[in-house]
């Protein structure tokens, strides 16, 4: 079983890229805890695997005040116990710790999260609310596109020929902002997302909305924005009919399947309670965070 | 087909071996190295069976290639105890009765062996999901807590 691939451990993004030129039939990896069981489930084998955790910049957390850049193949266990981070996207920290089990934590990364591109996954709706850019390095060099234009459909990703995530950067949210994640499983633990909700929200002197954005995982081939919940929030506190309408609209944004973890209409239901939650849960941390930023 | 000639660490002891590119390290721990202790109870990462230390993280070693382990320290359940005693997470397994078939046992002792390393005096809620990556198709699950929980307790007495 897997025997007959190459193993491949580039120490910079520029050998990998010169890898990946040189051999069609390579794949780049991380964690491989999506990798290994698609292989052993039938996918066909690469030629090469590319092991993309040696090289630094990849599992690399740094800031610089304004910005923060995460390697695309960084451990979540690492995202979980970084303070900066914490305190700056409690969310997305969240997502990062609700993929599988401390044995997958120490594997997993939002680079494999976001290139897996299955519709569960958790944290590309907290990259997507967080405006995250992906670095892309590939043979034409190195480009940023925004992390929510990545993934295109289940399985299947804008990255061309070649291509992978190097990092992400995600800009020091302003004062009065934060973010928040809420999943719901059929356990408490260890299971896919029947839905995934992110909200972040930017609170203005007086408690309103000043900006709002809102993605659901789950529910759609890909994680669906939801424009009129957001406005329906701009210019009110976040309460009451404002947060009926973010209900609302969330439920009716949804184009879910059916599965054995949840039906359409259950998905469509829950999209709605958990994206209200998720701007609450956001609203009140802008709140505490006041003016820090 | 060349294989892959590996240096590291297993239990405190320098090891080399070598293996395919495409083979996991659970199976060259296994297959080339004769450490028989991790099992292959899913081979997907869901069961916990073949948990590992690998410079310092807990993992699922079906889940890495065998090549990865170039330059690094394993820990497996191999080198819990010390000579012949056992390591009190293992006492306390055997004394709490805290396996039935026991394929998952090793995994269980290596990923409770890392959780207090961690986290000395967990609750029980924060052993359930500590080992919420650890399955037992016998369902034990309760006597692993209580036995997690008396190693904690002896190993802090100590």
């Amino acid at each position: 079983m897997l025997s007959a691939m190459k193993y491949a451990s580039p120490t910079t993004v520029a050998e990998a890229v010169d890898l990946l030129g040189s051999e069609p039939d390579a794949r780049v990896y991380a964690g491989a805890t999506d990798l290994i069981p698609q292989i052993r489930a039938g996918r066909p084998e690469p030629a090469v695997m590319v092991d993309l955790k040696r090289i630094e910049r990849l599992c690399a957390i740094s800031g610089n005040g304004s910005t923060y850049t995460v390697g695309a193949a960084t451990p979540t266990a690492d995202i979980c116990v970084h303070d900066g981070l914490a305190a700056a996207f409690p969310g997305l920290v969240e997502a990062s710790g609700l993929i599988g089990s401390d044995q997958i934590q120490s594997r997993s990364s939002l680079g494999g999260n976001l290139a897996n591109a299955s519709p569960a996954a958790d944290t590309p709706p907290s990259l997507i609310v967080n405006d995250a850019r992906a670095v892309i390095a590939g043979p034409g060099g190195e480009r940023t596109v925004a992390a929510a234009d990545v993934a295109t459909g289940p399985g299947t990703t804008s990255l061309g020929g070649g291509e992978f995530i190097v990092e992400f950067e995600l800009d020091q949210p302003p004062a009065r902002t934060a973010d928040a994640y809420l999943r719901l499983i059929p356990r408490t633990e260890m299971d896919i997302a029947v839905v995934g909700a992110a909200a972040r929200v930017t609170l203005d002197g007086d408690g309103r909305v000043a900006a709002a954005a809102i993605a659901l995982g789950a529910v759609a081939p890909t994680v669906v924005r939801v424009p009129d919940a957001e406005s329906a929030l701009i210019g009110n506190e976040p309460a009451g009919d404002a947060l009926a309408a973010v209900e609302a609209a969330a439920s009716a944004a949804t184009n879910p399947i059916d599965d054995k973890r949840g039906t359409v209409a259950y998905r469509r239901q829950v999209a709605g309670v958990l994206a209200r939650r998720a701007v609450s849960i956001a609203a009140e941390r802008a709140r505490e965070r006041g003016g820090q930023s | 087909m060349s294989r892959v000639h590996v240096t590291c660490t297993i239990n405190g002891d320098p090891a080399e071996f070598l293996c395919d590119g495409g083979q996991t390290l659970l199976d060259a721990l296994r297959d080339e190295v004769g450490l028989t202790g991790a099992k292959e109870g899913c081979g997907t990462g869901d069961c916990g069976a073949c948990s590992i230390v690998m410079d310092g993280r807990l993992l699922c070693s079906c889940l890495v290639l065998a090549p990865e382990a170039e330059g690094t320290t394993i820990s497996t359940v191999e080198g819990m105890a010390s000579g012949d005693d056992l390591h009190p997470l293992q006492q306390c397994f055997l004394e709490g009765a805290a396996l039935q078939c026991g394929v998952c046992t090793p995994g269980f002792l290596v990923a409770a062996k890392a959780l207090l390393d961690r986290n000395p005096d967990p609750t029980e809620t924060e052993i359930r999901y500590g080992l919420a990556g650890n399955l037992c198709r016998c369902t034990g699950y309760d006597k692993i807590v209580r036995a997690v929980q008396a190693a904690a307790a002896a190993i802090n007495e100590s």
